[in-house]
């Protein structure tokens, strides 16, 4: 009797906890969808072919918003000429070089630590640094800079447990047929790995695309209707416009807003969608 | 021939170390800016005024408790959102969901880990604040509440999933032990694998909070910039201003090396020892729990 009894109080308290954690994540995880489904039904009024290709006018109450693309695209792109090869190199030498040793605690530390400052200190440290003192100005050039460093610690870690993933008998084998280290890395290491460090890298810029702080006070123009001549030109960008146009410019058509929103979260999930399309793609397609 | 192999192997691995330690290199660099430019700030404020309760730039008054008690009220707010929500998803996904569910989770998460701040922001202002104003009958739906609330979504991507990896972590024969012997799934959980993944649960926690502390744009729309030094969680419905906001907002309006503009450094100084302490504590509690995993192991 005693033992049924305790049994079903078991069971009950099992399913209500199930059920309160299942209560939990949904409560997460609906909103999520939501936000995406709300911000893709208005702002999908405003995207035309002038709103995506045309420069603002009137104070940016009208017109289209092609310079801040423009802007994300190069910021991006600059982002990822210095990360990727320093983050591609260090995740290099911490996966096939580096000893366990102090040192190399210490740089594992650093770079978790260059994950965790918060944005806003890197936009700091870009102008003390980059506009500052090395005189680049509020330019694509300094922005560039801020956010390749912010970026630098996302690429490291997810391409070092990319190259870490490749099995080890593959190098053994590689060096036993006399091939040097960089040969093995070159030929059998970074080939396997590819799809990982691929998804690492699109996931760090997709970071630096959507980040508004670093670029504050490196590159941000709030109204630059024309397109930067050179890496040393400030431009405008999507995140930064976004916030201008939703909190600093006075009756500012709505849908104009929502229409920036989307072209922003569209510009961030797509490259968000084709990271995670490479690494289950890899996934399936592995043969160790 | 193959002097000339030696030669680059040698140039290659050299590359390599310097890009390796470079992440030392910028730690450093970033530290020695903020000094740089922050440290003025000592000699040109008092230190007691530098840590009283006003914030009145334009007034020469530079007292920074304010905001830190913003940040602080804002960040309590999120954490008790995301850290049950977090820990509770990660459960979820990684304990009691089926395979299919897991892997439609797992990737909604993922997008809102990726989701811009200023887009939260953005809907913050013209959504969330709005109904918490009607809602709670409030002046301005502009409020701590409103921030803690924006924050509390954005760091839960980051308690997810590092809690779910640790909870992932767990080796499988303890669960079958703790299910062997006659517990229920649901005790097996919070006996057996939540105290097992603890440490790393742990780390989530900090990590999450981090995240909340260091997030400027989502926060800076939705509180209200109010540089009031809160008293008790009544704070929460009255409009905040944030360490990381102040920088954001009034970087841009300061004259290079005046004042102020030593002062928002010296500001950005103490974000950098907060996240810094907040990354070395997460660090070593994985560290130790690698230990422990070895050491079961073998």
């Amino acid at each position: 009797m005693t033992v049924t009894s305790t049994s079903q109080t078991r069971h009950t308290t099992q399913r209500l906890g199930f059920s309160l954690l299942t209560l939990m994540t949904l409560l997460t995880v609906v909103p999520i969808a939501v936000v995406v489904i709300y911000i893709l039904f208005l702002g999908a009024p405003a995207i035309s072919w002038e709103f995506v290709t045309g420069f603002p006018r009137e104070g940016m109450r009208a017109g289209g918003i092609w310079p801040a693309i423009v802007g994300t695209l190069y910021l991006t792109l600059g982002t990822a000429t210095f990360a990727v090869p320093l983050g591609i190199g260090a995740a290099i030498y911490l996966s096939e070089y580096a000893a366990e040793n102090r040192w190399t605690r210490l740089i594992r530390i650093a770079i978790i630590n260059l994950a965790g400052i918060p944005s806003v200190v890197y936009g700091l440290f870009g102008l003390g640094l980059f506009v500052l003192f090395m005189n680049f100005g509020t330019s694509i050039l300094a922005g560039s800079l801020t956010l390749s460093i912010m970026t630098l610690p996302v690429i490291i870690s997810t391409t070092e447990e990319a190259l870490r993933a490749v099995p080890q008998a593959f190098r053994t084998v590689s060096i036993s047929l006399g091939a040097t280290q960089w040969q093995t890395i070159r030929r059998i290491v970074l080939p396997q790995a590819l799809p990982g460090m691929l998804t690492g890298i699109i996931l760090g810029l997709e970071r630096a695309a959507g980040e508004t702080a670093p670029i504050l006070f490196t590159v941000a123009a709030f109204f630059l209707p024309r397109l930067p001549n050179s890496p040393l030109d400030a431009t405008m960008a999507l995140p930064y416009h976004l916030f201008v146009i939703s909190t600093q410019v006075p009756g500012m058509p709505i849908k104009i807003q929502y229409g920036t929103a989307l072209v922003l979260m569209v510009f961030v999930l797509s490259m968000n969608f084709i990271a995670t399309t490479i690494r289950s793609r890899a996934r399936a397609r592995r043969q160790w | 021939m193959k002097n000339s192999l030696h030669w680059r192997e040698y140039l290659i691995t050299r590359l390599f170390r310097i890009s390796g330690y470079s992440a030392i290199v910028f730690v450093g660099m970033i530290f020695f800016f903020l000094l740089r430019e922050g440290l003025p700030a000592l000699g040109k404020v008092e230190f007691v005024s530098l840590f009283s309760a006003r914030w009145y730039p334009i007034e020469e008054y530079f007292g920074i408790l304010p905001l830190i008690g913003g940040s602080l009220i804002v960040t309590i707010g999120a954490t008790l959102i995301a850290v049950p929500f977090g820990v509770g998803a990660a459960i979820y996904i990684s304990e009691i969901a089926p395979r299919w569910m897991r892997e439609i989770l797992k990737p909604l998460v993922e997008v809102l880990g990726g989701l811009p701040s200023v887009v939260l922001g953005f809907l913050g202002i013209l959504i969330l604040s709005p109904y918490l104003r009607i809602l709670l009958n409030l002046p301005t739906g502009l409020t701590a509440l409103a921030g803690s609330l924006l924050l509390g979504g954005i760091a839960i991507p980051t308690v997810v999933s590092v809690s779910e990896d640790a909870l992932d972590a767990v080796p499988k024969s303890y669960r079958d032990a703790a299910l062997a012997l006659g517990a229920t799934e649901w005790q097996t959980i919070w006996r057996v694998t939540l105290p097992a993944a603890r440490s790393g649960v742990l780390t989530a926690v900090m990590l999450g909070v981090g995240r909340a502390i260091g997030e400027t744009m989502a926060v800076m729309m939705v509180t209200g910039n109010a540089a009031v030094l809160p008293k008790g969680l009544g704070a929460l419905f009255a409009p905040a201003r944030t360490m990381t906001a102040t920088i954001a907002a009034e970087m841009g309006e300061v004259a290079n090396g005046s004042v102020h503009y030593h002062v928002l450094f010296f500001i950005g100084i103490i974000l950098f020892l907060i996240s810094l302490v907040v990354n070395v504590t997460a660090s070593t509690v994985v560290f130790r729990q690698r230990k422990r995993q070895e050491r079961i192991l073998s």
